[in-house]
């Protein structure tokens, strides 16, 4: 009985014949998977009592901002990854520019943010922003995404991003060359971290797409070759705001 | 003998003298191993993480019932539609229905063993839609009609010229065979598809119970875009891939990629909850997650055996194998080669069919030793042996085991069988390797080992 009404409150369409069969594969696999859990499996390797913590486990971070930053410019050569710390907002318009000329940018995307807002108008180019109905084919031929991120993860050098907070999904993806910005307090030591940063942020309502990305696109499936910008990105930028703006 | 036992007995016997294809193998895992130590020595306790790992996957397939439940719910809750399968054919009917009716024609997918499981692709195929598998190792194997050779490196079988051929034959574009060009051809290909395809289907490497969410580990980026660009997404996922909390992918993510890829993390791990929501600039309108049973339940209701679902499908245990190495991923002829394919096959596909693939190992250990979730798969090998004899012994080991016993209870047989072996062994050499050698399945390619000069008894005796 209790099963029934269970049923029906996860399956809206319970009155369709496809509905049906639907709660009564749910109901089925549940019942067997519980049928099978009636039998206690025999006793662990001894790890539930030996288990630490997980940050106790994981590579080392050190304590400082400077440790961290240390670390994930370590991390970010070894993935060929661009990082680089830059003072205030002029700054990094600077290091922009930079970029935009030395790969000859004729057409950027970004999203609406406060980092973005800042610095990517001051480069002058044509821009897409990735909104809702933003065009697609339009986007992918934009040569660089411009997008903020939520943190930077020392220990191995990844930058999180979130479909709510870096213009959706394709943005960070599709064009040739990603470039985070980020703020000081983004940089984080190790993955546990940055969890913890996801859960406090969002934890009432998290966005449909979380990705820690690490490095440039890259695939090693001809002969274990390493080859960069296999579908996403061939270069990621990640540019880390000492200041405030 | 099974068809799938003689199968496998014919191709392991032709794999395992191909100097060829030893040599192939040993390059492609050789790097990999360098830098898998490398990454394994980051870990400031990788026995430590290697228990924790261990524990939580305990505690997620001990409450699994409600770890599911909180998994639907969770994604329910941001628009997702769950399914649920009982098998591989229910799992195809539910793919092939959405897809019908979105009158969809192009689906991108991204790599997904579960999907390789119930034969997705024949299933997409037959019902008239077109299907682009976008992981470039399984784009490779895709344009040249073979299954995955690895779980994790699909064309790892393949050296660049076989590579360049395919491209020319099958895309009329193959410029060199630079591995840097030939991606970069799969990448304009694929560029397109995504772009153009209604449907892009997934599979996931972890779900995170509390929070509602599938989690996706790739490199290339092919998944991200999979799950950007089409209007609906699916996501494929069996049912033990759960992990309690979100917090737990701090641990298995770098893990996977350690003992898999011998990368300290993979390019991209993505969270999926549900559709685009509400202010979100992209993303598909319909994300459904399929969950899968077959015959995981059954495994399960195996205790002895309920552990081999902890399988985090890393391929680390197939790495390491002699076997493996030598036999290759196609001879096991199914989705999941090496030791966890020989402890799992005989209770996915039937334990009389399939218990040849138990058989195919030394023993070693060696595959226990790199689990990184401490699956203790040779015992469970052993297991699988035992329970498919009590099921149905085999006449020749009853007759074996007839002779067998009398000797081995009677001293004075005993000693006089041992007597005749060293006998035996002297007269050996007249027909090592013939058709008249008793022992020919050994000899043929192999020495045998001499039989000790004197027994322990004799030994001892002498020693006093
Ligand atoms: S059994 Fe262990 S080593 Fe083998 S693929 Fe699964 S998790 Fe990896």
């Amino acid at each position: 009985m209790v099963e029934a009404t269970e049923m029906k409150a996860a399956n809206h369409d319970t009155n369709s014949p496809a509905g049906e069969q639907r709660a009564s594969e749910r109901a089925n696999i549940l019942a067997r998977v519980r049928e099978a859990l009636s039998v206690a499996a025999p006793a662990d390797h001894g790890e539930a009592a030996a288990a630490s913590s997980i940050p106790a486990v994981l590579p080392a971070v050190g304590a400082t901002f400077e440790d961290h930053v240390a670390l994930f410019q370590k991390n970010a050569v070894e993935l060929r990854a661009e990082f680089k710390v830059v003072n205030d907002a002029s700054d990094l318009v600077a290091e922009l520019k930079r970029l935009a000329a030395e790969a000859g940018w004729r057409q950027v995307a970004t999203h609406r943010g406060e980092l973005t807002d800042a610095v990517c108008p001051a480069l002058g180019l044509p821009t897409v922003t990735a909104k809702s109905g933003a065009d697609k084919r339009e986007l992918e031929r934009c040569d660089a995404g411009i997008t903020e991120c939520d943190a930077l993860v020392a220990q191995t050098g990844s930058v999180v991003v979130t479909s709510r907070s870096a213009g959706g999904r394709a943005l960070s993806v599709l064009p040739p060359h990603h470039v985070v910005l980020a703020r000081r307090e983004a940089l984080v030591a190790g993955l546990p971290d940055a969890f913890a940063l996801l859960r406090v942020r969002y934890a009432a309502n998290y966005p449909s797409m979380i990705s820690f990305i690490t490095g440039p696109s890259r695939t090693g499936d001809i002969e274990r070759i390493l080859v960069l910008g296999a579908h996403g990105p061939k270069r990621l930028t990640v540019l880390l705001l000492a200041t405030p703006p | 003998m099974s068809a799938p036992a003689v199968q496998f007995h014919h191709d392991a016997d032709r794999l395992a003298t191909d100097l060829r294809h030893r040599e192939l193998v040993h390059t492609a895992l050789s790097k990999y191993e360098v830098k898998r130590d490398e990454m394994k020595a980051r870990f400031q306790d990788w026995q430590g993480a290697r228990a924790l790992a261990a524990a939580t996957k305990r505690k997620a397939i001990s409450q699994l019932d409600r770890h599911l439940e909180q998994l639907a719910r969770g994604l329910e809750a941001r628009g997702t539609k769950v399914h649920w399968a009982s098998n591989g054919r229910q799992a195809c009917a539910i793919i092939v229905g959405i897809i019908k009716a979105r009158n969809a024609r192009l689906v991108v997918k991204s790599k997904a063993m579960t999907a390789e499981e119930i034969h997705l692709n024949e299933a997409l195929e037959h019902a008239g839609f077109e299907v682009v598998e976008t992981d470039l190792g399984e784009f490779i194997v895709q344009l040249r009609g073979e299954a995955p050779y690895h779980i994790v490196f699909p064309a790892m079988h393949l050296v660049r010229g076989e590579i360049r051929d395919t491209f020319a034959t099958k895309l009329h574009d193959a410029p060199s065979d630079n591995p840097e060009e030939l991606t970069m051809v799969a990448r304009r290909v694929l560029r397109q598809k995504y772009v153009e395809a209604d449907v892009g289907i997934t599979g996931a490497n972890f779900a995170v119970a509390e929070t509602g969410m599938v989690s996706v580990t790739e490199n290339e980026g092919n998944a991200r875009l999979t799950a950007a660009l089409p209007k609906t997404m699916i996501t494929l996922l069996g049912i033990e891939k759960i992990v309690p909390r979100l917090e737990d992918l701090a641990l298995f993510l770098p893990m996977l990629a350690t003992v898999g890829a011998g990368q300290l993390i993979s390019g991209y791990n993505t969270m999926y909850g549900g559709p685009r929501q509400p202010g979100e600039a992209d993303g598909p309108e319909e994300f459904h997650v399929v969950l899968l049973d077959n015959n995981r339940t059954a495994l399960l209701a195996d205790a002895e055996q309920r552990e081999a679902l902890h399988c985090i499908r890393c391929g680390a245990c197939l790495n390491v194998c002699p076997i493996f190495r030598n036999v290759g991923g196609h001879t096991y002829g199914t989705t999941y080669p090496g030791p966890i394919g020989g402890v799992i096959t005989p209770h996915l596909r039937g334990l009389q069919d399939w218990k040849h693939l138990s058989y195919a190992s030394s023993l070693c250990g060696a595959c226990t030793e790199a689990c990184p979730v401490k699956i203790d798969l040779h015992h469970h090998l052993l297991q699988n042996r035992r329970n498919s004899a009590a099921a149905k012994p085999s006449w020749w080991q009853k007759t074996a085991f007839k002779f067998f016993v009398p000797v081995a209870n009677r001293r004075g047989l005993w000693k006089l069988v041992t007597r005749g072996g060293r006998l035996g062994q002297r007269l050996h050499p007249l027909i090592k390797g013939s058709r008249l050698d008793p022992a020919y399945c050994w000899t043929k390619t192999r020495e045998l080992p001499p039989v000790a000069k004197q027994t322990f008894k004799e030994w001892w005796r002498q020693r006093k």
